[in-house]
């Protein structure tokens, strides 16, 4: 299902800030049609979507918990099929800002955001639209790995799916096949299956949330710190994936490890938080540039750990 | 204590050794001596605390055992004073009873329990919590008067009906309260990652953190059926007691507690023999149906697995 018409200018060869892409004629709607999406993506058995993702533009953006202020005014513009970083010091809003993006944000009690995130041209906040729609468009992974309890590794495969009432077996079976080979796990499981999901190690859980996240086929991959909780290799084999999984899906994570930004990220935004205890955006651009040579005094102090 | 204390401070004098070890002062005895005392009185009161269910399983099979025979399940009662005779409608009245008092209360406390756990606001939560507690707490004579005028008042007798809304009222807040418990063990991390994947809220409950839940709500709900099964007060004025097997929910209807209550208090030594045996059918019945159910449960979860 192509989300664009015409083929997407590069952002990774395009290190000025590109014009946000025309919003293009899209197969289907932002609205409330739960579970319509996902048949419709798990029919298709093309192996490594290329070019999949679609760009997220994040407008004047505030958000809060209660009155309290914690992110200030964003504006920041996620280019498709690119891995885009967002590091900053603790309490920045970092975490904040990608729960904005898939409204996971008004998740929890009393919190609530002011300003646009538009997803293929489609503000996600616009009245009438459906969270669960926009979530099921833009994937997420924690911080901590967190498979269904209950549920066999499998099945935790296959939940979105399931859950959207799809129960042809030889679709499921393919689905949860393809998601487990691309989150890289499917060698180590292929054979325990029926396992339950709590009883794989730490790093191949958070493979398997990742392979759970992309078998509904979002557009976007958000990853919240998804390597913190884990130890050097399984963080390793999780960088890998992010590069490989680049090709098919828009990708943010947020990470607190200045090197694995280098590493992993084609762009990476910079936040810190100001006197008011609110983040705001300092700088974003490409990897190497914000590494290198950073425009805004902020930005180098971070980067060379003279602060956060 | 002296005896450790000299044998480590002779090696601590052995030649060659580099690091003194620490030699335990009477500050370290003293510690060892109140960890023994603490652990002694936590250990006498862990079998204070499962004495008497020994002593009450015991007394009960011992005095049960006896007048316990095919015929006391099978025939109903004879006039007293004569021989024979048994409980049977009072083991067919606390089926059908505890049956249907449990399939009335519980999807009823389930629901109440999701609804405070997961849909109620922190005040209305509050609140309602507070009511299922001050229910919980009702002397269950006092259910039993309100289900009199409830049930018995507006049909005009007596029923076995009557008596298994008693019943249903007094599982109600012992199950919604677990279920509320239960789901609010389940870490928030697990739904949103139901969120995450699009999941709408109310699917997410009933299909995720509801069987993360199961295992605990079943056992509320075995603790509620065990509960009921041996209330006497409930079904006094309610199901009042029947002579006669009887399986009409718009007639009174025999109960074993009520049968227990009856012949215990009664002058004829059959009937406490008769008590007696019909205590342990209870008992048993209780314990048979909880492991029943845990194994059913446990067969489920290792064929899922």
């Amino acid at each position: 299902m192509p989300l664009m018409t015409e083929p997407t200018t590069d952002a990774r060869v395009d290190p000025a800030p590109s014009p946000v892409p025309a919003p293009a004629p899209r197969t289907h709607a932002v609205g409330p049609v739960p579970g319509a999406r996902a048949i419709e993506v798990a029919r298709r058995s093309d192996e490594p979507v290329q070019d999949a993702g679609v760009g997220v533009e994040i407008e004047h953006l505030d958000a809060y918990y209660g009155n309290r202020r914690v992110l200030r005014d964003i504006t920041l513009t996620v280019h498709p099929n690119s891995v885009t970083a967002i590091i900053g010091p603790s309490g920045c809003g970092k975490s904040t800002l990608i729960r904005c993006l898939n409204r996971m944000h008004e998740v929890t009690p009393g919190a609530r955001v002011a300003g646009e995130v538009r997803l293929d041209g489609d503000d996600i906040y616009a009245p009438g639209v459906d969270p669960v729609v926009v979530r099921q468009r833009i994937g997420m992974v924690f911080q901590r790995p967190n498979p269904f309890p209950t549920m066999s590794i499998y099945d935790n495969v296959v939940a979105g799916l399931k859950l959207a009432g799809i129960r042809d077996r030889s679709l499921l079976d393919e689905v949860a096949e393809r998601s487990l080979r691309r989150a890289a796990l499917w060698d180590e499981v292929r054979d325990k299956l029926s396992a339950p999901g709590g009883a794989l190690s730490g790093g191949q859980q958070q493979r398997l949330c990742i392979a759970r996240a992309i078998a509904v086929e979002p557009e976007v991959v958000l990853m919240d710190e998804p390597a913190s909780a884990l130890d050097p290799m399984s963080t390793l084999k999780i960088e890998e994936l992010i590069a490989a999984l680049r090709a098919s899906y828009t990708i943010v994570i947020v990470t607190h490890n200045m090197q694995q930004a280098a590493r992993v990220s084609d762009r990476t935004a910079f936040l810190t938080v100001g006197d008011d205890r609110s983040g705001f955006l300092v700088e974003e651009g490409p990897t190497a540039q914000i590494f290198t040579n950073p425009r805004r005094q902020l930005t180098e102090d971070y980067i060379s750990g003279r602060f956060g | 204590m002296s005896g450790a204390d000299g044998t480590l401070a002779g090696a601590a004098r052995l030649p060659g050794a580099g690091i003194p070890p620490r030699v335990p002062g009477r500050n370290m005895a003293r510690r060892r001596t109140t960890d023994r005392v603490m652990r002694a009185l936590l250990g006498i009161a862990a079998v204070i605390a499962a004495v008497p269910l020994v002593l009450v399983l015991l007394y009960v099979l011992v005095q049960g055992l006896p007048a316990l025979n095919l015929a006391l399940l099978t025939q109903a009662p004879v006039p007293a004073g004569f021989p024979g005779g048994g409980v049977a409608p009072a083991v067919v009245g606390t089926l059908i009873m505890v049956g249907l008092g449990t399939l009335i209360g519980t999807p009823i406390a389930v629901l109440a329990g999701i609804y405070v756990r997961e849909y109620a606001g922190g005040r209305g939560a509050t609140l309602i919590r507070f009511l299922v507690d001050v229910l919980a707490g009702v002397p269950t004579i006092a259910i039993g008067l309100f289900a009199y005028g409830l049930v018995v008042v507006p049909m005009g007798s007596f029923s076995a009906l009557a008596g298994a809304v008693a019943l249903a009222v007094i599982i109600i807040p012992i199950v919604a309260r677990i279920t509320d418990e239960m789901l609010g063990l389940v870490p928030g991390s697990v739904r949103e990652a139901a969120y995450a994947l699009g999941i709408p809220p109310w699917k997410t409950i009933v299909r995720v953190v509801l069987p993360a839940a199961s295992g605990g709500i079943v056992t509320g709900i075995l603790l509620g059926v065990a509960r009921i099964a041996g209330e006497t007060a409930p079904l006094i004025f309610t199901a009042l007691g029947n002579d006669r097997v009887s399986t009409a929910l718009g007639e009174p209807m025999d109960a074993l507690p009520l049968r227990i209550w009856v012949y215990a208090s009664g002058p004829y030594d059959s009937w406490h023999a008769q008590a007696w045996a019909a205590s342990l059918v209870l008992v048993f019945l209780v314990l048979a149906f909880s492991l029943l159910t845990r194994l059913a449960l446990r067969r489920r979860g290792a064929a899922r697995t």
